[in-house]
């Protein structure tokens, strides 16, 4: 070992914010990126931005795209990738389509094939990348070829569509007021609706983190384990509180709390705490991290990448329903190069391509840096093409950042 | 007074908050071979880092005189321009590319951009035949043996006219007669005026070929001395060490108990070519408090033994049985042997062994999750008690246990591997190569943690190319050859060319 190593030891002690912020700045910086792009927009749209109706159209637009993120987040740490995502999700699309609208099957029975359906298509692919240790990239690349195709064919090339009310509900739908005092507040607030049960979420929702931040400082302290410092944890904590209160807010007074946000809400939730404080969780990470020394701790590493995969289809299958519901109708076309946006997400996020590294947290947030980015530039009228550019400079400019700062470090 | 090749003075390099190199002087003469020893950290590889321009002038105190002049040298590109040239311990060469090559990457032998192949060829074979090689020049890398591979690194340094070779631990992944054939070889090309520098912890070798010699310890030159003076190796390792080593084997007094596991019949396929029997028939027994040692040669099939028996890590079409404790055992994958009670330390804890860039209490806990968690939900304060425990128990120098363990030396990575394997509670733990890479002090404190074992009532099964290593630790060592097993001794009986012989004659 040379002594450059020993030194990263050594400087322990000194300026410890300083080194803390260097050690985390990714994810300080994604947060802060994420609050300087809405700021930007928010500016030059003259505050179209984070009206009330445009929230709402921002969340859904980027729903599939976030549930998809939590699924490949997943891939990408256990070291693989799937770009079969976007054909995944508009073949289920359009397996939903066909059989309400065409055979008119219930829709919870057709739901449920759905989910199955994207559990066997994962399963399909996650065998070859597991158990044969066919390059993920090759399987799935492959994948997407076929469920375009399949896609295709199923359509017959045709749009098939409206969906029943009930269909659509998936994704445009919103959570029915159960809270009393909706009608009270609107005249006193002055706007034209309020959804008394959006904004009490959004106060819960702010309450839980601050209550959970303050708890776990509190086990750390204890346990002697390093936290961040105080001062980061205040402002990091009351941003990302105030950020919660201020959007469900918005949501209230437009038509409430989208079906969607609370499904994308509570997946976040559960995939966070799975791999974050599972033993399931941590396994994805070794595997990620060196899969020798997984398998060699007794990791039974083939299982866990065929599972990741599965999982994956299912979300994939989650995203299409959603997806069709949105638009609906399904066409051909759907999903169409959308895998790509979702790795993006996930390496904006802070993933690394080796695998090992990366958070759920991480991929939502880069989810929507994306979506914001999207739906700022649509609002300012700039063209598609110019959309690519940015969007593309973006992700470069995260993965630098990343690498820069692995290098440094 | 012979001249100077190389005066390195008062050379000192900070970085922040340490100081790596104190005012170190290095002084190699024309034409001699000039060993540096130190412990792993005591500042060998950065002082060869500032000679070959890695860190460039300036960015260092002291003055280094290379040929008679004040030189100062701006990267590799312009050390390697003045004939200065490193072999470093892993070895840079691409391994789907020829000898050839490999030998001219970077150095192409062109006209206007296009090979001369046959050309190529043809200097490649002299350069081969000085090294002492008779492969092709068209051979993939890929299909040598790393003792070939070393060579070839050699001879690629002869390709750029070297004047001063370098080679960080040349011997580190080589066998024994690999080894000998390469300090062979830098005799040979001594006789021929070239000026070395190995930096080594094998002080046999360093004995073998130095003329002279420089031990580095904490940042300091702490002595330099010609071998012709008579210098022992104790004065050596003394220095190094900065204490006396009389005994670098701890005392033991064996307890040994009843059998823990015994293996028999034992027979491996080679996992890619299914008519290749790479373990024959091998049968051993382990007892309580028992460290068994198994001897051989680098492929000898130990490491694929030790594999195939944890969980079927290794091979193929693979048969035999495992007891533990009188009672056949499950060991058909990684979970069911942890779960019979075995425990594999790997010889490439690298790659094997850690996930680098993960935490120290990442790496001990991922062996047996379920104690640190509470149904499916980890508990951190658990894993870090469990880290924490392991630490002192085992002396794991490290600011916190969550420090990541690639910025750890190789002794303490070790004992970050032995506390994983701890920490699932084994019977019987298998140790290949336990102290590879890993310097005289830490081994010295590896080998107390290994007697601990013992004390504690575990077997030890303990896998070693360094004989004096098995002598010293066990209690009862066999002897593997090709895929089979040749001898079993108790130690008392032992000897290196007891050893030896039964190898040699099988």
């Amino acid at each position: 070992m040379s002594m450059a190593e020993d030194t990263n030891q050594k400087a322990g002690g000194s300026g410890r914010l300083a080194e803390y912020l260097t050690a985390h700045l990714r994810e300080y910086g994604l947060l802060f990126a994420l609050i300087a792009i809405m700021a930007f927009f928010q500016v030059v749209t003259s505050g179209t931005l984070l009206r009330p109706i445009n929230l709402t159209n921002l969340l859904l637009q980027n729903s599939y795209i976030v549930i998809m993120a939590l699924g490949m987040l997943i891939v990408i740490v256990a070291g693989h990738i799937d770009l079969s995502v976007g054909s995944v999700m508009g073949f289920v699309g359009a397996l939903a389509a066909v059989m309400v609208v065409n055979w008119e099957v219930p829709i919870a029975v057709t739901m449920a094939t759905c989910v199955v359906v994207g559990a066997l298509i994962g399963g399909a692919q996650g065998y070859w990348v597991a158990y044969w240790k066919i390059p993920s990239f090759i399987v799935t690349l492959a994948g997407m070829l076929v469920f375009r195709g399949l896609s295709l064919w199923l359509l017959e090339g045709q749009s098939v569509g409206p969906f029943p009310r009930e269909f659509q509900v998936i994704a445009t739908g919103f959570v029915p007021d159960v809270l009393p005092g909706g009608e009270a507040l609107k005249g006193v607030l002055g706007t034209r609706n309020f959804n008394v049960l959006a904004c009490a979420i959004g106060i819960i929702a702010a309450s839980w983190v601050v209550w959970s931040g303050l708890r776990k400082r509190a086990h750390n302290k204890a346990y002697g384990i390093e936290d961040e410092p105080r001062a980061f944890f205040v402002v990091r904590t009351a941003i990302i509180a105030l950020a919660l209160v201020f959007i469900l807010y918005k949501l209230a007074t437009f038509r409430g709390l989208p079906n969607v946000l609370l499904t994308m809400g509570v997946l976040t939730v559960v995939y966070a705490f799975i791999t974050e404080r599972t033993v399931l969780g941590r396994r994805i990470y070794a595997l990620g991290g060196n899969e020798k020394a997984a398998k060699l701790s007794g990791i039974k590493t083939e299982r866990l990448t065929f599972l990741a995969f599965v999982n994956m289809g299912i979300l994939a299958a989650i995203a299409g329903l959603v997806f069709a519901a949105r638009l609906n109708t399904a066409t051909p076309k759907a999903g169409f190069a959308l895998e790509l946006d979702v790795i993006a997400a996930v390496f904006i996020g802070g993933a690394s391509m080796s695998g090992g590294v990366g958070r759920i947290v991480g991929a939502v947030v880069g989810a929507f840096l994306m979506g914001v980015l999207n739906n700022g530039m649509s609002i300012m009228g700039i063209g598609i093409d110019y959309q690519q550019m940015i969007k593309g400079l973006v992700l470069l400019a995260a993965v630098i950042f990343d690498v820069y700062n692995k290098k440094k470090g | 007074m012979q001249d100077m090749l190389l005066d390195m003075r008062s050379i000192t390099k900070t970085f922040p908050g340490v100081k790596a190199l104190d005012n170190v002087s290095l002084q190699v003469k024309t034409g001699e071979i000039h060993a540096i020893c130190g412990e792993n950290g005591a500042g060998k590889s950065t002082l060869m880092k500032v000679l070959s321009g890695v860190y460039p002038a300036g960015s260092y105190d002291g003055e280094i005189h290379y040929d008679g002049a004040l030189t100062e040298m701006r990267d590799i590109a312009d050390s390697e321009a003045r004939g200065i040239i490193i072999i470093h311990q892993e070895l840079a060469l691409v391994p789907l590319l020829s000898i050839a090559e490999n030998l001219f990457l970077g150095n192409e032998n062109a006209r206007g951009g296009v090979i001369d192949w046959r050309d190529t060829n043809r200097r490649t074979e002299v350069l081969l035949r000085k090294v002492g090689l008779r492969d092709a020049p068209t051979t993939q890398v890929e299909k040598l043996g790393v003792g070939k591979q070393q060579l070839v690194e050699i001879a690629k340094a002869l390709a750029k006219d070297v004047r001063l070779l370098i080679l960080d631990e040349p011997t580190s992944a080589l066998s024994e007669s690999d080894s000998q054939k390469l300090l062979d070889l830098m005799l040979e090309l001594k006789a021929q005026g070239m000026t070395q520098i190995i930096i080594s912890h094998k002080l046999n070798e360093v004995r073998r070929v130095a003329d002279s010699v420089t031990v580095i310890r904490d940042g300091q030159s702490v002595s330099s001395f010609d071998t012709s003076d008579g210098i022992t190796e104790d004065r050596i390792v003394r220095d190094m060490v900065g204490r006396s080593m009389e005994n670098r084997y701890p005392e033991r007094t064996p307890e040994i108990g009843e059998r823990i596991m015994r293996v028999a019949d034992w027979s491996v396929y080679h996992p890619e070519h299914d008519d290749r029997q790479v373990i024959k028939d091998v049968g051993f027994d382990v007892r309580a408090g028992e460290v068994v040692g198994i001897a051989g040669l680098m492929g000898a099939g130990r490491t694929e033994l030790a594999m195939s028996i944890f969980g079927r890590s290794w091979g193929q079409n693979i048969s035999g049985t495992v007891e533990m404790h009188g009672q056949p055992a499950d060991v058909s994958d990684v979970s069911r042997a942890i779960a019979a009670g075995l425990a594999y330390v790997p010889e490439d804890r690298k790659s094997l062994g850690l996930i680098l860039d993960d935490s120290i209490t990442r790496n001990i806990t991922i062996s047996n999750l379920p104690d640190v968690a509470r149904g499916p939900v980890l508990n951190e304060h658990a894993e870090k008690r469990v880290a924490e425990k392991y630490r002192g128990d085992l002396g794991i120098r490290t600011p916190g246990v969550f420090q990541k363990v690639v910025n750890l030396s190789g002794g303490n990575q070790q004992k970050v591997v032995l506390s994983k394997w701890l920490f699932a509670g084994p019977e019987v733990l298998i140790l290949d190569e336990p102290t590879r890479g890993i310097d005289v002090g830490a081994k010295y404190e590896i080998y107390g943690l290994i007697n601990d074992l013992a004390a504690a009532g575990k077997g030890v099964v303990m896998i070693s190319s360094e004989m004096p290593e098995l002598l010293g630790m066990c209690d009862r060592i066999y002897v593997m050859n090709e895929g089979a097993f040749v001898g079993e001794m108790p130690a008392s009986d032992a000897s290196q060319e007891r050893i030896m012989s039964l190898i040699v004659n099988n």
